[in-house]
C-alpha cells in the first residue's frame, strides 16, 4: 500500500518542521531588516538635513554675543569639524545604544524628554481616533448605502469642512464656544491648575495615571481637558475616514455579488455589514492607520493652541530652536511608530483577508 | 501662522466676545498667581548658567544675592540683599561684603559667607556662557579662590583693578549673582561638575520662593518660603503655564482661569482693554532695534551719510502702527530705565533733511543691502526703512534670512546694513556702552565679533577711552554725566541709527496688585503680588 510504504502510518504527508519554519524566520528576518534599512535612511535623510538647514546650533548654545573663542570650543565640543559621514556613524553608534544624546537646549536626555512628551501625544491621538472611526465608518456606510439622501449630504459637508476649516481657527473656536462661552470642557492644558502634579507619572499618560491612582478628580479634570482636542483631531480622522469609507462601499454595493445577495432575498443588515463592509475592511484599515500614524506624529497647531506637551510642538520648538539631537530624536521615533503601524496593519490584513496569509 | 491668520484669529474672536459674554467667570485662589508665558526658552535654572529671559525670572524668586532690586522701586538700584552692607577699600579694588544673619537656605542650612564666596566661584570655574559677567573683573578659574573670599561673617571680592562700585554691585544683581546652598549643591556633585547637573533642573536657594517642579514646555511650579526673611510672599503658590498662543492666554485671562497673560499680541492686547475684570500694565524692557550701517563701505562711511540715515527712519509712523503698544521711541544705546539713560530722542523723520546730507557728501544713486532677520516686525521695519530710502534716492535690497545666515554675514562684517535688535547682558549701563561704544581694535585680525561697533567695522575712536573710564568711575553722580555725554555724542557720531525700545504689556485680572516684570534691569518678581 502507498501509505504504508511512505512509512508514516498512513497520516497525509507532512513538510519537515525545518521546511514549515523557514517562511516564518525569513519573513521576520526581511521585516527585521526593512524595518532596519527603512530607520537607517530617515536617520541619514534627517541627518542630512538638519546638517545643512541653515541653523546653526552653535549660536543657538552660546548666543549670539559669544566670543569667537567661545563658538569655537563649542563647536569643537559638538564635533562639527569632523566630516559629516564621520558624524553620522558616531551619531548611529550612539542611537543604537538607544542614546539620542543630550537635548542641546534643556540639557537633558532627549529620550527622557521623548519619554515624558509622547505619552501626552499617545493619549490624545488615541481618543481622537476612536471618535473619528466610531463616528465616521458609519458616518460613510450609512453615506453609501443612502446615497444622495439628507445623511450622505451631512456626511459631505461635514467632510468638506474637515478637509477646507484650518485646524488652527477650529480648534480657537472650539475653545471660545465650548471653553469661553459655555464652560463645558477644561481650557488650555492637559490638567487644571489644582491638578498639576497630583497624581503620580505612572505611564505618562494622565487618564490612565489617574485611574491608577483612584483619583477621580483628576480623571474627569484631565477628561475635560482633553475632550476638546481630542474631539476636534476625531473630527478631522472622521471627515478622512468617512469619506473613504463611503467610497470603499460605493464600490462593493455596486458589485454583483451585492446584487445577487438582495435578489436572494437577504436583509440589507445583512447585504451591507456582512457582505459589502467584510470586503472593505483591509482597505479601512490601511486609511485609519495612516490616519492614526498622522495624529501620533503630533498635530502641531492642535497642541500650540491647547498648551498640549505633545511630540508635535516638541519637535517643532526643537527645530526652531537648532536642538537637532531632540529633531532627530523625535524624528526617529515618529518614523518608528510608521513602520510599526504598517506592520500592524500588514498582520490584520492577514486575520481578515485570507488571501494574504 | 502668518500675520493675516493672527490678525483674522483675533478679529473673529473678538467679535464673538463681543456678541456674547463668557460663562460665570473662574477666579484663582486668593493665595495662588497663575501666570500663563512661554517658557521654551528656559535651558536651565542653575544660576550659574541661566541667560534667559523666563529662566531669569525663576531664578530672581528662587535665589537671594548679596544685592539686589526691589521690585517696588527698581529706580533705586541695589539694595541690600543676603550682605547686609558693604564696605570699599581704599584703592577700590576689594569689597567686603557683611553677611545679613538668621538667614536660612530653603533646606534650612544657614546662609553664610562661606556660601557666597562657594556661588561665586563656582560660576567663574565652571565658565558658563554668563561667566563674563563676574570675569570681565579679572576673575579666573585659576585665582577665584583667591580673589573671592570668606572670613567669619564677611566675603571680600577683590578685581584686577578699580571699577565703578556700581558697576560691581550692577552685576552682582544678575542671575548669576544666586548664591546657592553650597552643603546641598556638592552633595550633588557629579564628576567634578560642582552640583552643575542637578542644578540645572533642581534648586537650592534662601529666596522667597521654593522651585517645587520646571517641567519644560510645560509648566514651572513655586511655593513659598514661609521662612523668607524679608516675610512671606502673599502668594503662596505661583504656576507659570507654557501657553504659546496670544489667543488661547487671552480666553484663558478673561475665563479668569489666570491671573496674568504675558504673550498678548497687540490685537488680543486692544482686545482685553474693554473686557471686564482686565487690566493692561506696561514696562519698558531691554530691547533695543537699531540699524547699524557697515564702515568699510565707502559711502556708509561718510559722517553726513550716517547722519541721513538718522532722518529716514519714520519713527513715530512705525511705532503707531504695526509697532503700537510694542515698542517706544528710543534713540540711545543704553535702555530707558538704565543708570545714565537719555532720555533725548533729536532724530524724526524728514526726507528733506537726509536729501541735503546725503547731497553734501555728494552721494548719488546709492544702493544698499539690509540685512534681517526673519521676524515679522523686523521685516516691516525694513520695508517701511526702504520706503523712506526710496524717496531720498537710495535703493535698499532687503535680505531676509535666519539668524545664521544674517548673523553670520554681520559678525564677517559683510552686511552694509543689518536691522538688529539687542538686549543688555546685566543691569549696569556698561553692558551696552562696552558693545556698541567700544572697540579698541577695529582690524579684522582682532575678530573681536562681541562687539557690536567691531560688527559694524566702526573705530568708537574717543569714545572707547570714555567708556573705559566710566566703568572706573567711582562717583555714582558723575558716572551717570559720562553715559549721558557718551551717549550724546554717539547718537550724533555713531553709524547705528537707534530707533525703538520693547514695550512688555502684561495683562492682569484687576485684583493683581504690585505686578512687576522687572522693566529693562532685572526679571520679574513674585513675592510682593497681592490679590
Amino acid at each position: 500500500m502507498a501509505f504504508a510504504e511512505d512509512g508514516n502510518g498512513g497520516r497525509p504527508d507532512r513538510a519537515p518542521l525545518s521546511h514549515k519554519l523557514w517562511p516564518l524566520v525569513r519573513g521576520t528576518v526581511m521585516t527585521l531588516s526593512s524595518i532596519a534599512v527603512t530607520l537607517l535612511g530617515l536617520l541619514f535623510v534627517t541627518f542630512i538635513i538638519g546638517r545643512v538647514m541653515p541653523i546653526d546650533p552653535v549660536l543657538a548654545i552660546v548666543g549670539e554675543r559669544a566670543s569667537q573663542e567661545t563658538y569655537n570650543e563649542v563647536y569643537l565640543q559638538l564635533g562639527l569639524d569632523k566630516p559629516l559621514l564621520v558624524q553620522f556613524f558616531y551619531y548611529l553608534w550612539d542611537v543604537l545604544h538607544l542614546d539620542f544624546g543630550i537635548s542641546l537646549l534643556n540639557a537633558r536626555p532627549v529620550s527622557e524628554d521623548i519619554a515624558r512628551v509622547f505619552p501626552a501625544t499617545l493619549e490624545l491621538a488615541t481618543i481622537g481616533i476612536i471618535i473619528g472611526v466610531v463616528l465616521g465608518v458609519p458616518l460613510g456606510v450609512l453615506a453609501a448605502v443612502r446615497k444622495g439622501s439628507w445623511i450622505d449630504q451631512v456626511a459631505r459637508v461635514l467632510a468638506l469642512v474637515g478637509y477646507s476649516m484650518p485646524i488652527f481657527w477650529l480648534g480657537l473656536m472650539g475653545l471660545l464656544v465650548f471653553y469661553g462661552i459655555l464652560g463645558w470642557v477644561g481650557g488650555p492644558g492637559r490638567v487644571g491648575i489644582f491638578y498639576i502634579d497630583v497624581v503620580p507619572s505612572v505611564t505618562g499618560l494622565i487618564l490612565v495615571d489617574a485611574l491608577l491612582d483612584g483619583n477621580w478628580d483628576v480623571f474627569k479634570d484631565a477628561f475635560s481637558h482633553i475632550i476638546l482636542p481630542a474631539s476636534l483631531l476625531g473630527y478631522y480622522s472622521l471627515a478622512y475616514v468617512s469619506r473613504m469609507t463611503r467610497s470603499f462601499m460605493l464600490e462593493q454595493l455596486s458589485a454583483e455579488y451585492v446584487t445577487t445577495a438582495r435578489v436572494k432575498g437577504m436583509s440589507e443588515w445583512d447585504v451591507v455589514w456582512k457582505h459589502a463592509f467584510k470586503n472593505i475592511r483591509v482597505q479601512l484599515i490601511t486609511v485609519i492607520a495612516l490616519s492614526y500614524a498622522g495624529l501620533l506624529e503630533g498635530s502641531v497647531l492642535t497642541e500650540i493652541i491647547f498648551s498640549w506637551p505633545g511630540i508635535g510642538s516638541y519637535i517643532t520648538t526643537a527645530l526652531l530652536s537648532a536642538d537637532m539631537n531632540a529633531v532627530l530624536g523625535g524624528t526617529v521615533v515618529v518614523g518608528l511608530i510608521f513602520i510599526l503601524l504598517n506592520i500592524f496593519s500588514d498582520l490584520l490584513y492577514k486575520v481578515f483577508d485570507p488571501r494574504a496569509k | 501662522m502668518n500675520a493675516l491668520n493672527k490678525l483674522l484669529t483675533s478679529a473673529a474672536i473678538g467679535l464673538a466676545v463681543g456678541v456674547t459674554s463668557f460663562s460665570a467667570v473662574a477666579e484663582t485662589p486668593a493665595n495662588m498667581l497663575v501666570i500663563a508665558h512661554r517658557i521654551d526658552d528656559v535651558t536651565t535654572v542653575d544660576p550659574a548658567e541661566s541667560f534667559e529671559f523666563a529662566g531669569s525670572d525663576i531664578s530672581r524668586n528662587v535665589y537671594g544675592r548679596l544685592v539686589n532690586l526691589d521690585p517696588a522701586d527698581l529706580a533705586a538700584g541695589y539694595q541690600p540683599d543676603l550682605a547686609e552692607s558693604w564696605e570699599v577699600s581704599e584703592d577700590g579694588k576689594s569689597i567686603t561684603f557683611t553677611m545679613r544673619e538668621g538667614v536660612k537656605f530653603h533646606s534650612g542650612n544657614p546662609v553664610t559667607a562661606e556660601d557666597a564666596a562657594f556661588s561665586l566661584q563656582r560660576a567663574v570655574i565652571l565658565n558658563k556662557t554668563p561667566a563674563f559677567i563676574l570675569t570681565q573683573f579679572g576673575f579666573t578659574p585659576e585665582n577665584a579662590t583667591e580673589t573671592i573670599k570668606a572670613d567669619g561673617n564677611t566675603l571680600t571680592i577683590t578685581t584686577d583693578k578699580k571699577y565703578a562700585t556700581s558697576f560691581v554691585l550692577n552685576c552682582l544683581t544678575a542671575t548669576i549673582g544666586g548664591i546657592v546652598d553650597k552643603a546641598v549643591v556638592m552633595a550633588n556633585e557629579v564628576d567634578g561638575d560642582m552640583g552643575n547637573t542637578w542644578l540645572k533642573t533642581n534648586s537650592a536657594g534662601s529666596g522667597p520662593y521654593i522651585l517645587n517642579s520646571w517641567k519644560p514646555n510645560e509648566s514651572v511650579t513655586l511655593t513659598s518660603n514661609p521662612e523668607y526673611y524679608g516675610g512671606a510672599p502673599a502668594m503662596e503658590r505661583v504656576i507659570v503655564r507654557h501657553v504659546t498662543e496670544s489667543a488661547s492666554q487671552r480666553l484663558l485671562l478673561e475665563r479668569g482661569d489666570i491671573d496674568i497673560a504675558r504673550n498678548l499680541n497687540p490685537e488680543d492686547i486692544a482686545g482685553v482693554m474693554s473686557a471686564d475684570g482686565v487690566k493692561v500694565d506696561d514696562e519698558l524692557k531691554g530691547r533695543l532695534m537699531y540699524l547699524a550701517l557697515n564702515q568699510k563701505h565707502p559711502v556708509l562711511s561718510k559722517p553726513e551719510v550716517r547722519q541721513a540715515f538718522k532722518y529716514l527712519i519714520d519713527y513715530e509712523g512705525m511705532r503707531d502702527s504695526f509697532l503700537k503698544g510694542q515698542y517706544t521711541i528710543h534713540q540711545n544705546f543704553l535702555p530707558a530705565t538704565y543708570l545714565g539713560a537719555s532720555e533725548e530722542n533729536p532724530f524724526s523723520y524728514n526726507i528733506e533733511k537726509a536729501k541735503e546730507l546725503l547731497a553734501a557728501a555728494g552721494v548719488e544713486g546709492l544702493e544698499v543691502e539690509i540685512g534681517v532677520r526673519e521676524a515679522q516686525e523686523r521685516i516691516e521695519i525694513g520695508q517701511a526703512f526702504q520706503n523712506a530710502a526710496a524717496q531720498a534716492g537710495i535703493k535698499v535690497n532687503i535680505t531676509v534670512g535666519t539668524a545664521k545666515q544674517i548673523l553670520a554675514r554681520y559678525r564677517a562684517r559683510e552686511l552694509d546694513v543689518y536691522l538688529g535688535a539687542w538686549g543688555p547682558d546685566y543691569p549696569d549701563p556698561q553692558t551696552n556702552a562696552g558693545t556698541f561704544a567700544y572697540n579698541p581694535d577695529n582690524s579684522d585680525e582682532a575678530n573681536a565679533t562681541g562687539l557690536l561697533a567691531w560688527r559694524t567695522g566702526w573705530d568708537a575712536g574717543g569714545l572707547t577711552e570714555k567708556v573705559e573710564a566710566a566703568v572706573t568711575e567711582g562717583d555714582r553722580e558723575k558716572r551717570v554725566q559720562m553715559y549721558l555725554d557718551i551717549q550724546e555724542e554717539f547718537r550724533e557720531i555713531s553709524p547705528f541709527v537707534m530707533m525703538f525700545q520693547q514695550i512688555e504689556q502684561s495683562a492682569l485680572r484687576d485684583n493683581v496688585a504690585n505686578w512687576s516684570t522687572g522693566q529693562a534691569v532685572t526679571a520679574a518678581a513674585y513675592w510682593q503680588v497681592t490679590k
